[in-house]
């Protein structure tokens, strides 16, 4: 990537950071890493809308916002309840949950599952106190430091998360819920967790990333989670993004997938002012099955953006890509999808479709598929769409008694249901119904 | 005769401004079955749209009154709710909707409109298993979205389906033979003679013969260019299978 030339004024960021990149305890590994982070970040600046990958998404608003970000003391001292916490729980669920206070893991929030063989399920900052190898072996070898200005801010404030690691065959017993919870305050607005997930072989694992705010006032957030899935395991992630509508949002998932793994995505956007999502796949051998699903929600003056790769760096393995956006007020939603299929990468078998529903007239998305071919045997298929409900469908449901704004409100939530229905965890579906449906509900009334 | 449930009165039509339907007469009085037949690109479906109150199919003359009221200012959801139902030649996917989710919206605003109380979905389960039993078919037909990835035939047994359960007052079948085999055919037509009584009534579209040996009609009108240009008894039916179409449109011919 060329570094153009930044336009923002990046001192309080890099005063910070090197402030912190002085002071944060770690092992020297570490330290080189945020060293290196903050280099990126000086040169790399804040992405302008001049850049290809982000020329829908200024982000001028976020460079904007002064940068207090987090510190763990910071985060300890934030008072939360329980009880405050009640209206992100998923419905009957009674797994573990893990809870982050600006990015920084809350024990006293959080509900460990019971310790099984295998398992691994904690905080970023314990993992690397602990000197869990795992984490020097693969933190911050998957996802690129110079991604953008925001991964390498990320890696400059590396400092916790969540760490879940499965050994070779260990399935974990039952679904994790990983709740990042925003609390804004005049002394940190901003969190940059680090999260990363290793899956030996044959393992698998259920995993939730949920991203809230408590209150409405603006913050950041700018998350990156790499995840190894090995040989023959199988992982399911879900990301959703929740936030309130004054916040930044701004993450990578970043996943390297082994021979014969499988690999479901699922990213659910309904909060935030501003969200970019890059999901990026890549997968290392043969015969891997991913899946990219995906569906936004948003109205008003909201910007979503999904940037997602599949990088078929080997033969024979198969990508399909579900994304569904509705679009309500004069809100935007920018979708690029990219499937790399490589020179060796024979048997492709990739598959991506974007539809839209756009409820007004002022809403507005750009769909692009990118395709980038060198292998020649191999089946690649895209289609976008974007449009509003079908008439057709919208007149047979009339015809069976169903009145218009009815019929209308059915489709609208169909249309969600074909992406939440891919998610697996029954719980985690009726808590997406509840918060979508309400947010269909403005979005269709506020029209 | 008893009153008549629908009467069409010189019913004109036209899409997008293309003359379609060109003076349709026909009067449906309770217990009765009437075939409409005639070749492809007459009108026939444009006249159940029209009769179901689809957008784009504009009335431009004539009217239709059913049950002593005006139809055509009804929207098509009302006209659904006094009992008209239209089995649609091809019936509409709607993926992410539960067929039986549907179903029971649909019937529910039927006895919302009748002032009846809604049913929940265990007193719904049970009517819909009686019906599917008349109809015999399978269990998994109703945990699906409603006709998404269905085959030709099952899309149009789901729409007898729906038109048992809804127990319309006034059923229209576009071409509910096409795309069934001969057992299928046989199933759905005995389906539709079962829920046959004194005080309601079918028009029935099709434009082959062989549904009409199974779905016995007392009237018989044949649809050409947008006019029904014969009207008869059952034996209408096969001497048109006899003949084909032709000597009638020679008459007729535009
Ligand atoms: N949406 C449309 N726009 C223009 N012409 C149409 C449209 N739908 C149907 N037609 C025309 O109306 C005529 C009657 O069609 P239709 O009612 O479908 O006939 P049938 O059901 O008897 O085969 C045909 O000439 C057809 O081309
Ligand atoms: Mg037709």
């Amino acid at each position: 990537m060329t570094a153009t030339k930044p336009i923002s004024d990046l001192s309080n960021h890099l005063a910070a950071g090197e402030s912190f990149a002085a002071s944060a305890a770690g092992p020297e590994w570490l330290r080189t890493l945020r060293r290196n982070g903050l280099a990126h970040f000086t040169e790399l600046g804040f992405p302008t809308t001049k850049l290809e990958d982000w020329i829908y998404t200024p982000v001028t608003a976020i460079t904007k916002l002064a940068f207090k970000p987090a510190t763990a003391a910071s985060a300890a001292a934030t008072a939360v309840t329980a009880q405050q916490l009640t209206p992100f729980a998923f419905p009957g669920w009674t797994g573990s949950r893990l809870v982050f206070v600006n990015g920084h893991f809350a024990p006293a929030l959080s509900t460990l599952p019971a310790p099984q063989p295998g398992v691994t399920l904690t905080n970023l900052a314990a993992a690397i106190a602990s000197g869990d190898k795992l984490v020097e072996a693969h933190l911050s070898r998957h996802a690129r430091v110079d991604e953008s200005g925001f991964s390498a801010l990320n890696t400059a404030f590396l400092v916790d998360g969540a760490f879940i690691s499965l050994a070779p065959n260990a399935l974990a017993a039952e679904p994790v819920h990983l709740l990042f919870l925003a609390v804004p305050s005049d002394s940190a607005n901003t969190a940059q967790p680090r999260n990363l997930i290793v899956a030996g072989a044959n393992s698998a694992a259920k995993i939730v990333e949920h991203y809230v705010s408590l209150g409405g006032a603006a913050h950041f957030t700018n998350a990156i989670t790499e995840i190894v899935v090995g040989e023959g395991a199988n992982i399911e992630h879900a990301k959703f993004q929740e936030e309130n509508l004054e916040a930044f949002h701004i993450a990578t998932v970043q996943a390297t997938l082994a021979r014969a793994s499988r690999f479901l995505s699922h990213s659910i956007s309904s909060g935030a002012r501003l969200a970019r999502h890059n999901i990026n796949l890549v997968m290392t051998g043969p015969g891997v099955e991913c899946v990219m699903n995906g569906l936004y929600a948003v109205g008003g003056k909201q910007l979503v953006d999904h940037h997602t790769v599949a990088d078929h760096a080997t033969p024979h393995c198969a990508s399909h890509e579900f994304y569904h956006g509705i679009l309500g007020g004069q809100s935007r939603g920018v979708f690029n999808g990219k499937i790399f299929v490589r020179k060796d990468a024979q048997k492709t078998d990739a598959k991506q479709t974007s539809r839209n529903l756009l409820l007004t007239d002022t809403a507005q998305v750009d769909t692009k598929p990118q395709l980038e071919i060198l292998a020649d045997d191999v089946k690649c298929t895209h289609g976008a769409t974007v449009g509003q409900l079908n008439d057709e469908a919208l007149f047979y449901c009339r015809t069976r008694g169903i009145a218009e704004v009815n019929a209308r409100r059915l489709l609208t939530h169909a249309f969600a249901s074909e992406i939440v229905n891919r998610i697996t965890v029954e719980p985690v579906r009726e808590h997406l119904e509840q918060v979508l449906w309400a947010r269909l509900e403005e979005l269709i009334e506020k029209k | 005769m008893s009153q008549p449930l629908i009467e069409i009165k010189n019913l004109s039509a036209a899409i997008n401004g293309k003359q379609i339907l060109k003076g349709i007469n026909l009067t449906v009085c309770p217990g009765e079955v009437h075939a409409i037949m005639g070749p492809n690109g007459s009108g026939k479906s444009t006249l159940g749209y029209v009769l179901a109150g689809r957008k784009g199919y504009d009335v431009t003359g004539g009217t239709v009154t059913y049950e002593g009221k005006d139809l055509l200012e009804l929207p098509p959801e009302d006209r659904a709710r006094e009992g008209v139902f239209l089995a649609f030649q091809y019936p509409v996917e709607i993926p992410g909707v539960n067929n039986t989710y549907f179903l029971r919206a649909a019937y529910n605003e039927l006895r919302k409109h009748r002032q009846q109380e809604e049913v929940d979905a265990v007193d719904f389960l049970a009517i819909v298993k009686e019906k599917m039993k008349l109809l015999e078919l399978p269990d998994a037909m109703l945990k699906r979205s409603v006709n998404e990835g269905f085959s030709g035939g099952e899309k149009k047994r789901n729409e007898i389906f729906q038109m048992a359960v809804l127990d319309p007052k006034l059923a229209i079948l576009d071409e509910t033979d096409s795309g069934l085999d001969i057992d299928a055919l046989r199933i759905v037509a005995e389906g539709v003679n079962k829920l046959k009584r004194p005080d309601n009534a079918a028009i029935v579209i099709t434009h082959y013969q062989r549904l009409l040996n199974y779905i016995v009609p007392d009237f018989v009108h044949v649809l050409f260019d947008g006019r029904l240009i014969k009207s008869g008894g059952k034996e209408l039916a096969l001497e048109l299978e006899e003949k084909g179409y032709d000597w009638l449109i020679g008459k007729h011919g535009k």
